[in-house]
């Protein structure tokens, strides 16, 4: 009699365990898709600003017009795999990170657009639409430690393995150029 | 960071259950000396603290940043402190984003409140809104974020409305000692002699026990959340040196922030106190000394961890201060970022930072702006404002007035 009581007590909590673990999961999992939708967002964000951007300054700088279609393949190549993994898009958007950083380096030449209220208001929302993406990406990449930790170690791999839980893969830039300001020089 | 919100869960209790025994045994002193019996005013004290806890818990947050005089801004009011609390919220991966408020106020401070992660609020002054550039700003609205991430802010909030009320009768029973001690004396035959001696001694009771209660919140609302919300701004900026450096505006700025009160002082960032004419750099008491948050954050060097944070507070303390949950949650190492760069993202300066902040309050306030035709200098017209015309006080232009 004992003994079976000992035996259900250990079935049930093994049982909790499972269901922790199991829930636990989950909830990492819900949250790396939550953050990979956030950074989603702010990349939307940013293909939206874009044209707008680049038109205010084309009214201002009429010449620099191979920045100008840097930015746009940059921006449509980027549209493009917008639907693949995050290696491939963080690649793409590394690249329109660092032209777009080009292109406000031009307007650095052009005091009348440096003082467009339009143009300091798409600023405004392509610097915090640039962070926004930054700290999406970090909260994203720190998700994903989180889950995929969860997933390799002991004893949470047997259920992840059971359930086909699989590792996540991280957004990395690898464009050392993304938070450096080209300079240019207009002589 | 669980163990950080259950201890300010038990803590939030705890507070409500001091209040309720204290009012109680005001309910008790009363309720003998008016009614001749002690239930009516422990029933009537049992009613008072159960409204005042509903009050505290569900409209804390709104008294609060009413009697701070602070008050609700859009996104076009001030699009850049919106996007930096926007900003922040991605970072600490919160669900909604705190609502935003500004206090018309020359002193620097700042600080959140709400009730938890869906109710909440972050305020900060004028003054302190024009003195930071966006990397401190990032840190400030970041540490006032990670209260609420920590959930601390329901417990501040409490505390605060809770402990005012405190202050408040306190003020209303030392004037009614001299109204009622008298009256007391008179009525002495009927109450049965030693009534007027009760009610003066609960009254004295109370008017001692409220700066007890101001301390005892202080330790409460201890000094490790500051640091812990801190270490949480470093880690979710990953740039311990944007909050060091607005830490070391805020220390150095003498003016005292004019709404803050005993109850509301452990809220802010920093001590909204200051002894005449004197900068805040050291002034202890509901905060840890600036100084030292500031050569923590400096010690971090390039890492941004929570772990970081933790060694370099070990450094110059020899202590720990970080909760286990927290560093267990965080293990991996956090390299700080670069300073925003300059140029590229061109930063308003000073001045137009002032400027963008005094249209902000003007605008606010119901003002028109219109520019001189002349000159272009932007005039603002107060909204009772109502001639036809207005004359540019650089160069005289007649500006009519649509």
């Amino acid at each position: 009699m004992i003994a079976l009581i000992i035996i259900l007590a250990v079935i049930v909590i093994l049982f909790l365990i499972f269901i922790g673990i199991y829930n636990g999961l989950v909830g990492l999992r819900n949250q790396v898709k939550n953050a990979w939708a956030q950074i989603d967002v702010q990349l939307k964000r940013r293909y939206d600003l874009i044209p707008n951007l680049v038109e205010t300054v084309k009214g201002y700088a009429k010449h620099e017009r191979e920045v100008f279609e840097n930015v746009t393949k940059a921006r449509n190549m980027a549209q493009q795999v917008a639907s693949a993994g995050p290696a491939t898009r963080a690649q793409a958007e590394g690249e329109l990170t660092a032209v777009l950083g080009r292109l406000l380096a031009v307007a650095e030449a052009y005091p009348e657009l440096k003082a467009n209220q339009n143009f300091l208001a798409l600023q405004e929302e392509l610097t915090s639409t640039e962070n926004k993406i930054s700290f999406s990406r970090q909260f994203y990449n720190d998700s994903v430690l989180n889950y995929n930790n969860k997933i390799q170690m002991f004893p949470s791999n047997i259920i992840a393995g059971m359930f086909g839980f699989t590792v996540s893969e991280f957004f990395e830039v690898k464009v050392e150029a993304e938070r450096i300001a080209p300079k240019v020089s207009f002589t | 960071m669980w163990e950080q919100i259950s201890t300010n869960r038990t803590r939030s209790i705890i507070l409500v259950v001091f209040m309720g025994a204290v009012l109680i045994g005001v309910g008790f002193a009363l309720g003998d000396y008016f009614f001749g019996t002690p239930y009516g005013g422990i029933a009537i004290a049992a009613v008072v603290w159960i409204i005042m806890t509903l009050v505290a818990y569900f409209q804390g947050d709104s008294i609060l940043l009413a009697t701070a005089g602070a008050r609700k801004i859009e996104k076009k009011d001030h699009p850049r402190l919106f996007n930096v609390v926007e900003e922040m919220t991605i970072a600490c991966g919160l669900a909604k984003m705190p609502d935003v408020y500004i206090i018309d106020d020359p002193a620097l401070n700042a600080f959140a409140t709400g009730r938890d992660q869906n109710h909440a609020a972050v305020a900060i002054t004028s003054g302190l809104l024009q003195k930071l550039n966006r990397d401190e700003l990032q840190g400030v609205i970041a540490h006032e974020m990670s209260h609420v991430k920590n959930r601390d802010v329901l417990l501040m909030s409490m505390a605060a409305v809770l402990l005012g009320t405190v202050v408040i009768l306190s003020y209303y029973f030392s004037r009614m000692i001299f109204f009622t001690g008298g009256r007391g004396s008179r009525r002495s035959n009927d109450s049965g002699g030693g009534g007027g001696a009760i009610i003066a001694i609960v009254g004295i009771l109370f008017i001692i026990l409220a700066p007890i209660f101001a301390q005892l919140l202080y330790f409460a609302l201890s000094r490790r959340r500051e640091y812990l919300a801190d270490a949480s701004a470093a880690l979710y900026t990953r740039y311990p040196e944007g909050l060091a450096s607005a830490l070391e505006k805020l220390a150095a700025s003498t003016n005292p922030v004019a709404k803050a009160n005993q109850a509301t002082a452990p809220m802010y960032i920093v001590n909204p106190f200051r002894e005449k004419g004197r900068a805040a750099t050291d002034l202890t008491g509901t905060h840890p000394p600036i100084s030292e948050r500031i050569r923590i954050l400096r010690q971090m060097g390039h890492s941004a961890s929570l772990k970081a944070y933790e060694e370099a507070y070990e450094k110059t303390a020899h202590s720990h201060v970080l909760p286990h949950s927290a560093l267990a949650s965080s293990t991996a190492a956090v390299d700080a970022r670069a300073p925003s760069p300059e140029g590229a993202v061109e930063e308003p300066d000073l001045t137009a930072r002032t400027r963008e902040t005094q249209n902000m309050l003007f605008g606010m306030a119901n003002y028109r702006r219109i520019d001189c035709s002349n000159c272009g200098t932007t005039l603002r017209l107060p909204p009772n404002f109502t001639a036809p015309a207005v004359r540019c006080p650089h160069c005289g232009t007649i500006n009519a007035v649509k």
